[in-house]
């Protein structure tokens, strides 16, 4: 694995993603309702009556948004290269097929997880500040922060390889952004259930989703780097 | 003396060796039974019609697909999986679409570029292939806003970041204006000066003309390979053209037993004479006709083009 070429291609991924307009559009409006729905909840719940608090832990819920927008970015990055008739001057230099998908896989997770951080930390700095110690304290519990924290990388990873996998052997970006999106559902149908105490978040459950995680992680650049084949890329057959 | 040697070396030095090589996609025949060398500093060009198999060879050369029989050589490493990324090392291809990032400047493609092909000190070698490729002052335009004939320039420059042993180059000028199309072919000249070694891919016969030291002529198979030249004098007797006032009233009996003729006919009111050598038969020829009462307008030589010798081995098929 070659530093230099991962380095080549993640730097210019993020120069591109930078003036893309509907890769931006994508990062700015999409954790608009992941910031808006809690936050309307935490601040109209009656400090004198949390209960409603322990019962949903809401802030569960908007880990959704760390599967969910690095799928959509994702879809783009070989099929995006393929549409602009980039990939076949790259495949001819003497880069690997991992170092050209970590490097693609990079630059999806750093702003993907850097997003879902940054939202998730608006939000808990807002209920912080300014809801009563009482809000605060039921909404912020420890293991839900623990969550945000853990969980984050590993969902923004889970995403990042189901959607290159999905953009390697898809012809169309919004195809391949659909298609990675559905997949994506039962992660989000997941994350939501927790949220709405459907499913208990429990210790057991949070270990279990984590190996869970964990595992697809580790399998996810091999799983790409079988999927990706150079010459049917080439050739642009299916 | 010792520069004679050097250029003689490099001269016996073969860049590109091609034995036997084929390419099929299920029952479709891309290209078969191919074979040529190229030697180090040469221009070799591949000609062929749409679909003869021309850019499969040069992506199947340059390890982006896997050849399914015969084998080759290329910068001096057998073609195997195990050697792609070294071989793509040494090479370099400029497609038939450039393949710019059209978000990024002309620099930042070739920053990236470098950072691929690990180009020690990229600054250095972006600057002096901006200048090889005269863009120097166009370094920091977005490559979207480019002229296509200038986005080649780019593909080129960004070839030259790898300082290549071979370039591929596959259909450079297609789809460009006669001068866009001058400025690469002007480009690749002085590539040519530098001894560059040049795999070169055209059906515009009158650049492989300009450019190529030899060429080869494919239609899914090689029908020939070899200097224009020496294509020429293998398909095409040597001919010379007679130009008359008026036409003989007995050609046979002037143009029977003259030196080097070995036959004649006429056609569009010029007689076309048929030579074994035409230092020999030109003097006989006019001689004869003198002889003869003949009044001559011209003699000359018919000179067969690449064009001629392409038409010839792919005109009927095609």
């Amino acid at each position: 694995m070659n530093k230099q070429r991962v380095q080549a291609i993640f730097r210019k991924e993020m120069r591109e993603f930078r003036r893309n307009k509907q890769v931006i559009s994508t990062m700015m409006l999409s954790p608009i309702g992941f910031l808006v729905a809690p936050l309307v909840l935490l601040f109209t719940v009656p400090a004198t009556d949390v209960s409603t608090l322990y019962q949903y832990p809401v802030l569960l819920f908007t880990l959704a948004l760390a599967a969910l927008v690095p799928v959509t970015v994702g879809a783009y990055s070989i099929t995006g290269e393929r549409e602009q008739g980039t990939l076949e001057p790259v495949l001819g230099t003497p880069i690997e097929a991992r170092e050209f998908l970590l490097g693609k896989a990079l630059s999806v997770f750093v702003p993907g997880a850097a997003q879902a951080y940054l939202v998730f930390g608006l939000i808990d700095a807002l209920v912080w500040l300014f809801r009563p110690a009482a809000v605060s304290a039921v909404a912020l519990r420890p293991y839900i922060l623990v969550a945000q924290l853990i969980f984050t990388p590993l969902l923004v990873w889970l995403a990042v390889w189901v959607s290159m996998t999905i953009s390697a052997r898809v012809s169309d970006v919004r195809a391949a952004q659909q298609i990675g999106t559905v997949i994506m559902l039962p992660i989000i149908a997941l994350s939501a259930l927790t949220g709405f105490h459907v499913i208990p978040a429990t210790i057991t459950f949070g270990v279990i989703a984590g190996a869970v995680l964990i595992v697809l992680d580790v399998a996810g650049l091999r799983v790409v780097s079988r999927v990706f084949d150079r010459e049917r890329l080439v050739l642009g057959t299916h | 003396m010792v520069v004679e040697s050097q250029q003689q070396a490099r001269a016996d030095t073969v860049a590109l060796s091609v034995q036997g090589l084929g390419k099929t996609f299920g029952d479709k025949v891309a290209f078969a039974d191919v074979s040529f060398e190229i030697k180090q500093g040469e221009v070799f060009g591949f000609l062929g019609p749409n679909g003869a198999g021309k850019t499969t060879t040069v992506r199947t050369l340059g390890t982006l697909i896997a050849p399914t029989s015969g084998s080759a050589v290329v910068a001096g490493l057998p073609l195997t999986p195990a050697n792609g990324v070294e071989i793509r090392r040494r090479i370099a291809i400029v497609p038939e679409s450039p393949g710019l990032y059209q978000r990024l400047s002309v620099r930042e493609n070739l920053e990236c570029f470098a950072g691929l092909y690990g180009t020690a000190d990229p600054r250095e070698r972006i600057t002096r292939a901006l200048a090889a490729v005269s863009m120097e002052d166009r370094a920091d335009d977005v490559c979207g806003t480019l002229s296509k004939g200038l986005r080649q320039r780019v593909a080129l420059a960004r070839a030259l970041l790898a300082d290549p042993a071979v370039l591929f180059l596959d259909e450079p000028t297609s789809g460009l204006d006669p001068v866009a199309a001058q400025d690469v072919l002007s480009l690749v000249e002085g590539l040519r000066r530098d001894g560059v070694t040049i795999f070169l891919t055209t059906h515009r016969l009158d650049e492989a003309e300009r450019l190529c030291d030899r060429v080869a002529i494919l239609n899914t198979t090689l029908r020939m390979t070899g200097r224009p030249a020496e294509l020429r004098d293998r398909l095409f007797a040597q001919t010379l053209t007679v130009q008359l006032v008026s036409p003989l009233a007995a050609p046979g009996s002037v143009f029977a037993g003259v030196p080097g003729v070995e036959g004649w006919r006429l056609a569009d009111g010029e007689y076309q004479l048929t030579v074994s050598d035409i230092a020999v038969a030109a003097p006989a020829v006019t001689r004869a006709l003198v002889s003869a009462g003949a009044d001559v307008l011209s003699i000359g030589e018919s000179r067969h083009s690449l064009q001629d010798v392409y038409l010839e081995l792919i005109g009927d098929q095609s």
